[in-house]
């Protein structure tokens, strides 16, 4: 099968683009981690079924991040290049296509964002550029669809461009290029750039910044609970109890009951704590977990599109530098509190190795993904916000302590931030909702199976007493050193697979506030569940992995224990 | 006219680049961004305490650290 492949700078609109090309007749696998990573999909051109791959951004065929060597390590596998280019930005984007003409491969290239040229007062020859780089040239807006149809008829025509010139030369050239197919009218700042230079200005970047994580905050608590209230517990209760507690008496005191349903709490199901499959397998991830990850990616998926976040990145970094970090790696972070696993690939958007394993380290220690969050509010939500306040803030100041001890501890320095701010955009409804939708298939097609096989062992174990066993056999460390009651060894075991159920699991041990809040910061910081395990040996190696879970087993005890101490 | 480096630069001025006192990696960097001897760049906004800078090259916004701007020697317009 051809493959073609869409190459260009970071930010041009390549995805959305590869959403055009291939949303007509087409099976688009999803790596995890969009941005770093490739996708691939498939169009049909001229009855022939072609290969498309979505190519991390980079600026240059000279790679510097890793982010950057997947892209060019693609390069060598494409038949034809979709080169994509911002419209309002010519100049710069050209030094990668007159790259890419070097190798002679064909291509055709894409001026996107055309319609943002109009309100930028940029004109651009497209005829005149097609003739002097030797390719086919097309306008398009990704975002609503213009342009795809012609791009679609004269994909078939790339071929390899003609124009020419030496390294050395390549920048001037660039500008003869420019200043003849482009001119440039005069116009006014519109609000959007207006509000893009006050929200990077320190004196009223900041307040925007606090602002903003106020109101995100506030909306994810007020959708996740609310479909919670009002939507998944009605259903559950009403619709799904009942029913489920005929299935228990048909099936009478069995195996398949106790696997299936559970333990009956005073002669009725209770979904946390019942631990069937299809009780607590289902409500966990489902009426738990599922609002809350939907109202988070709702917010941060706004948030992303919009432009925002690198500058939040860019206010935050001389704080960061003290961890050992740049104001990029909030972007990591960020992704790690819906869901550690992005969270671990989107490192590699940082620069070197160092910084790559603090900022691994401190996402797979100190920040909860959603699933945990949203059950850690669920089960000690009813103490009151100094409870939670405490869980969280508890994890916020081992983030920042570990940072300033890796920091000082790992050689070497942290590289400063270089980074491209975009303009603001109103995100498109229809892509966020699409990108939202994605992310909720993720959870629910990879978290409920290991959230069900979690439950699963649960209660394999229980029937088999290898928690009694295990549990005696830590009990110094759990009972001694964290004052927990040593059957809160089988949350520890159950957390390697998956840490909503974890946090669920302490619900039927009568567990003290103070007992709670320890737990659940241990649960969060002692080791990753077994899909970011995955991930994070992948991306640091086996020593960089051994490594952090030396500092995670230390870590977790040491806070466990001092928290066992002054609460 | 006055030549500067990029931090001393205030906010909302521009300035013409003149020189790239950083190695050969930093000047690529600087130059896939558009930014090379000659180019205009206007300071956008600088973070408190020794933090980056953001400058304006053509249609492009960029965020350099401290350090990298003031190895950017600009020469004041008006």
């Amino acid at each position: 099968m051809k493959k073609f492949l869409l190459v260009g700078n970071p930010n041009v609109g390549k995805s959305a683009l590869f959403c055009r090309l291939t949303g007509i007749n087409v099976i688009t696998s999803n790596y995890p981690g969009t941005t770093v990573e490739f996708t691939k999909g498939y169009l049909i051109l001229e009855g022939e079924k072609i290969e498309l791959i979505d190519v991390p951004g980079t600026y240059t065929l000279e790679p510097t991040t890793p982010a950057e060597e997947v892209a060019v390590r693609m390069l060598k596998e494409g038949d034809t290049v979709i080169n994509v280019v911002d419209a309002t930005n010519l100049e710069r984007n050209l030094n990668l296509t007159l790259q890419l003409i070097k190798r002679k491969v064909p291509m055709v290239v894409v001026l996107n964002m055309w319609d943002d040229t109009k309100h930028k007062g940029i004109t651009i020859n497209v005829e005149k550029l097609e003739k002097t780089l030797g390719v086919p040239v097309v306008p398009t807006c990704a975002v609503t669809g213009e342009g795809i149809k012609e791009l679609y008829d004269r994909l078939a025509s790339a071929k390899a461009g003609t124009v020419e010139c030496e390294e050395s030369e390549r920048w001037g050239k660039i500008g003869e290029i420019v200043s003849e197919v482009q001119t440039l009218s005069h116009r006014h700042h519109t609000f959007w750039e207006r509000l893009g230079d006050i929200s990077i200005k320190p004196a009223t970047g900041i307040p925007i910044a606090l602002i903003t994580a106020f109101l995100s905050f506030k909306i994810i608590r007020f959708i996740g609970e609310g479909l919670i209230g009002f939507v998944f517990e009605p259903v559950f209760e009403k619709l799904w109890a009942p029913l489920m507690m005929k299935l228990s008496s048909l099936l009478g005191s069995g195996f398949l009951k106790e696997i299936l349903i559970g333990k009956l709490i005073e002669g009725k199901i209770d979904f946390v704590e019942s631990m069937g499959l299809l009780t607590t397998g289902i409500f966990v991830p489902i009426a738990m977990v599922l609002p809350y990850v939907f109202s988070f990616y709702l917010v941060l998926s706004f948030l992303e599109d919009s432009g925002y976040l690198p500058r939040l990145g860019v206010l935050v970094d001389t704080f960061m530098h003290k961890i050992g970090l740049h104001g990029l790696a909030i972007i990591p972070m960020m992704l790690g509190l819906g869901c550690n696993v992005p969270g671990a690939l989107a490192t590699r958007v940082l620069e070197t190795k160092r910084e790559r394993f603090i900022a691994a380290t401190l996402m797979a220690i100190a920040v909860p993904c959603m699933a945990q969050i949203a059950m850690i509010v669920g089960l000690i939500g009813k103490y009151g916000a100094h409870a939670l306040a405490l869980v969280f803030g508890t994890l916020f100041i081992v983030w920042v302590i570990l940072g300033v001890f890796q920091n000082w501890l790992i050689k070497g320095d942290s590289p400063e931030i270089f980074v491209e701010i975009p303009p603001y955009r109103l995100p498109y409804f229809g892509a966020l909702f699409k990108k939202v939708w994605m992310r909720i298939k993720w959870f629910i097609q990879d978290a409920v199976p290991f959230v069900m096989l979690g439950v699963l062992i649960v209660n394999i174990f229980y029937s088999l007493g290898v928690i009694n066993f295990l549990g005696k056999i830590f009990a110094p460390f759990i009972t001694g050193i964290l004052g927990l009651p040593y059957e809160a060894v089988a949350a520890l075991i159950i957390g390697f697979l998956r840490k909503d159920v974890a946090v669920g699991m302490l619900a039927p041990l009568g567990l003290t506030m103070k007992q709670l809040v320890i737990a659940s910061v241990v649960l969060t910081m002692y080791f990753p569940c077994i899909a970011t395990f995955t991930v994070l040996a992948k991306e640091l190696g086996v020593r960089g992995m051994v490594k952090a879970t030396l500092i995670m087993i230390v870590a977790t005890f040491l806070v466990g224990a001092v928290m066992n101490l002054i609460l | 006219m006055p030549e500067l480096d990029l931090t001393q630069l205030k906010v909302g001025e521009t300035g013409k680049v003149v020189e790239i006192m950083g190695g050969i990696g930093l000047i690529k960097k600087l130059a896939v961004m558009g930014v090379t001897i000659g180019t205009d760049v206007k300071k956008i906004s600088a973070q408190f305490m020794g933090g980056p800078v953001t400058i304006q090259v053509g249609n492009t916004q960029l965020t350099i650290g401290f350090g990298m701007a003031k190895k950017i020697i600009v020469e004041q317009e008006k």
